[in-house]
This record gives C-alpha cells, structure tokens and sequence, in this order.
C-alpha cells in the first residue's frame, strides 16, 4: 500500500470541466483543501457539486483538467486515490437487508481489515447504534441510518472522507448528531470535504467555503472572509426572538444537541 | 486490485445470499409460475397433448426448468437494480477493492438462487410421477446444460439491471424469454405445428436444449442436439458477456 503520501493538499482540483452530453455541469472549477480541515462546496441544487465529488472519488471521469487526492492522480491512480478516501453519497448507501452490524463488518471484510467484528462494536458504539445493531436497517430512522453511513465510511480511517449532502432530509435532531460527528472527524486529523446547500451548515462546520456557481467556484475562503464581502454590518438594536429551532428543542428536550452545534445564532437582525 | 478478486468477491456473495435467506420469497415467486405451468399441463392440457411419450411429466419437465431460469433471472436484474439505486454500488466502486467483484457476486448469486429454485421444481416433479432411469453422467449432464443457460440468460439480465430507471423495466425484459419455451417441443411436439412457426421453433436455443435434456433424462443417445444445446448457451453467454461488460464500463466509467 502507498497511501500515506504526505505532502501538499489533500485534495488539489484545477481547471476541471465535466459535461453530460450537451449539458456542460463544470466550466474550470480550481481549489485546494488543506489537510485535516473541513471544506465546504456550497451551492444550489444542480449547480454540480455533486458531479464534482464523484470525479474526486474515481467514480466519473472528468473532460478536462486535472484532480488529485492525498496526492494521488484520481485519473491515473485511481487505486490510490480509493485507498485513501470514502464517499458517503447523497443517499444513505446502506444495506436495508442486512443488520448496521453486518453493514460495518461487510465495509471492514471489503477493507480487508483485521478483526472486522471488532471494529464494527467499536463504531456501533461511537455512533450510539449499539442498541440496534442486530436490527434490520430498513426499521433505521433517516438519522440513524446517516449515522450508519458515515460511521461506514470511517472504516478503515481513510485520510480523506466525502461527505455530499450529508444532512439533506434529515430533521434538526438527526442534523446536529451528523454535525456532532463531522466534527468530530476533523478533530482527528480527517479531511473532510462536504457538499451542501444549506448556507448554516456551511457556517457551522466548514474551515472554508467555497460556493459552486453555474459551473465555477465563483467564492472561496473562510466564513470571516466571505461575510467581508457583503456591505458592513449595521448596528441595530433588536430584541432576540426564539427561533423556531429554539422552541423545537424547547419543547422536545435537549436531546442530541450536546456541544455547540446550533445555538451559536449571535445577532437576529430585523429591518 | 485483482489480488483481492476472490476474497471481495466471496464477501460480496457472503451479502446477496444473506439477501435471498432473508427474503425466501424471491425463490418461491420464482418457483411459482413453472410448478403452475406443469400443474396446468400435466392435469388439464395433458391428456388431449399426444406428446409420443407415456408420462407428460417426462416429456414437459426440461421446458419447465428452463421457464424456472428465465423466471429466475427478472430477480438478477432486479437485486442489481436496487444496488444502482440505492447508491450502495458506487460505495462499493468507490473503496480499494476489486471492481469487477461487485458484478461477478450478482452473478454468483444468481447461479445460487436458479439452482435452489430448479432443485424445487423438480422434487414436485418427482411428486407428480417424473421418473428418469438417467445415470449420474447424464445428470452431470443436464446439470451442466441448466448452469451454462443459467449462466448466459444471467448476463443477459445484467444489462437491464445496470441501466433500468425503474423497477419493472429491471424485469420486464424476461417476459419475451418466458414465452420462447411455449414456441419450442417443450409442451409438444414441433411437427404438429404450420410451417414458419415450425420452422421457427425448431431453429430457436430452447428446442434444442430441451431435447437435449430430454434425452438425458430418459436415457436416448443424445446425437447433434446436445452440440447444437451447447452453442447456444455458450454463444449467448459470450455475446450478452461482451454486451454487459460495455454496458458495466460505460457505468462506472473508470477501467
């Protein structure tokens, strides 16, 4: 195995163009994601995040321009390029038939890891699945099974983890325990590069945001940087109404919305 | 990445036959229909059917295996369909693994799930009265024959089960196959027949790996039709391989 190459970024993209027939999807799309960071690629339904992705994890080829991750050519060292990365794609990829359990033994056997039982209990147990392990996982709710996938997709501890859409149709309380995990990820050295179209989630997670525009990555940088591009904040003075999300917990309890995810909403801002 | 071909490929198949133990159903849907189909003809067209032979079971049970593997195949296409679907394929395409092992454990699988489901055609057979003197050569035989047509109708279900956008168009593409054996001597003699559809029907795969087997069974030399049987099979086999493999590449795109 050659999969610990270790220098430049994690993933380097430059001048990539990909189209479907006459539908061209990319125009030159170019950014770097430095290693153990999290890298957000913002942008609206279509706008080819997740084309961009599946080129990054062997699974499209691009028209032009070139891709590499953990220093690895996707285009010619593909094997490489699978080595070091996992995809948890826009659907929980999961295996409704099997247990959770057998799904992390089945991603461990496919890894060829040792002691594959193991490390499924281990991943049960980190993703709060223990008590449904032996369950089918067509009983799973939305969160456990996005839960399952991503905890699938650290099997192995790839160096480079892609996350497309990872929270899209997942209620709030799933959406922090998947956020609670992201970051988690990245605190252990993980680079994650995560495709969304939700701007807070951007907010919340991401070391950098880049927005994917009709082809192009028309911003790039923090969320600090970005936000000195708009016109300078007014001060206003308002009072701090609940969000809807406040209540929600309120009401609910505080369940799955331990850390900071969530609560950081600082100004509320009314004309 | 073919050091690991074997391994994957058993830890793949390990999953879709913990598919079908989970969901025997598949296998007695598949069984079904051909157990109806000899019922109906054994009981009810049977006696007015001069098949030449004493015991229309004989004569009709290799045209009923061979309608149990077409039907049994709309189940390949729709396994891998839902693995397309689902998103877990190219979780699959995306780790270190073997590639073609994904492919080759829905084949498996499938060659698993026909075997189990002509196993149970025949032991119905058996109870309706099939009696064959065949020694266990000819059985090899006819084993052999049945695994080979398995195996060619199976990569010709991979087609629609890597490019189907929905459910019933992954099996609709068996329908066509389960009505060649009704075109053929497997429920009656192919000279009572008009001309083109005799003409049809003796020059079509299924008549001749029905007589095949049905000399097997009762013990005739079998002459030309088991090489003929033979060409088919591995004919088809080659062409809906070749077929499948341009289909498969243009579906995940990287070699």
């Amino acid at each position: 195995m050659t999969a610990n190459q270790v220098q430049g970024p994690a993933i380097h993209v430059q001048g990539l163009e990909k189209s479907y027939k006459k539908l061209e999807v990319l125009h030159g799309v170019d950014f770097d994601v430095a290693r153990g960071s999290i890298f957000a690629l913002l942008g609206s339904n279509g706008a080819g995040k997740t084309t961009v992705v599946k080129i990054l994890s062997t699974l499209l080829k691009a028209d032009a321009g070139t891709a590499s991750v953990n220093g690895f050519d996707v285009a010619t060292q593909a094997a490489d390029v699978r080595e070091s990365i996992s995809l948890t794609g826009q659907f929980a990829a999961v295996d409704e038939i099997l247990s959770g359990r057998e799904n992390l033994v089945l991603v461990a056997q496919l890894r060829h890891l040792k002691d594959p039982g193991t490390i499924a209990d281990n991943l049960l147990d980190r993703f709060s699945l223990t008590d449904a392990a032996a369950r089918k996982v067509s009983t799973y709710s939305g969160g456990m099974r996005r839960r399952l996938d991503i905890a699938m997709s650290l099997i192995g501890n790839p160096q480079v983890i892609f996350l497309d859409e990872p929270t899209t149709g997942l209620d709030p309380q799933a959406r922090i325990e998947v956020w609670r995990a992201v970051k988690e990820l990245a605190e252990h050295g993980t680079t994650v590069l995560l495709t969304t179209q939700y701007l807070d989630e951007a907010e919340q997670l991401a070391d950098r945001i880049a927005i994917l525009h009709e082809g192009r990555i028309i911003v790039n940088g923090t969320f600090a940087e970005l936000k000195q591009l708009l016109p300078p904040a007014k001060i206003e003075y308002v009072e701090k109404q609940p969000t809807l999300e406040d209540v929600f917990f309120a009401i609910v309890g505080d369940d799955g919305r331990h850390g900071d995810a969530g609560n950081e909403r600082s100004v509320g801002t009314e004309e | 990445m073919t050091k690991h071909f074997f391994g994957d490929a058993a830890v793949l198949l390990g999953r879709s036959l913990r598919h079908i133990t989970r969901s025997p159903d598949t296998i007695i849907t598949t069984t079904i229909m051909p157990i109806a189909f000899m019922l109906l003809f054994v009981y009810v067209f049977g006696g007015a059917i001069n098949s030449g032979s004493h015991s229309y079971v004989n004569y009709l049970l290799p045209g009923i295996l061979l309608i149990t593997i077409a039907s049994g195949i709309a189940y390949t296409a729709y396994r891998l369909f839902l693995d397309m679907q689902s998103g877990i394929f190219e979780r699959f395409q995306s780790m270190p693994i073997a590639r073609s092992s994904v492919l080759w454990a829905h084949v498996l699988t499938s060659l698993v799930a026909n075997l189990i489901s002509l196993v149970v055609v025949v032991l119905v057979a058996l109870l309706m009265g099939f009696r064959s003197g065949a020694g266990v050569l000819a059985w090899l035989a006819v084993a052999g024959i049945l695994i080979l047509f398995t195996l060619a109708l199976t990569w010709i279900a991979v087609i629609p089960g890597l490019t189907a956008t929905s459910v019933d168009g992954a099996s609709a593409f068996s329908y066509p196959l389960l009505f060649l054996p009704f075109i053929s001597s497997a429920f009656v003699p192919t000279d009572t027949m008009p001309g083109p559809v005799r003409a049809f029907a003796e020059h079509q795969p299924v008549t001749s790996i029905v007589n095949a087997i049905r000399d097997l069974f009762t013990g005739q030399p079998v002459g030309t039709d088991i090489w003929i049987a033979l060409a088919w099979c591995v004919g088809i086999l080659i062409v809906a391989y070749i077929f499948a493999m341009v289909t498969y590449r243009r579906r995940i795109s990287f070699p």
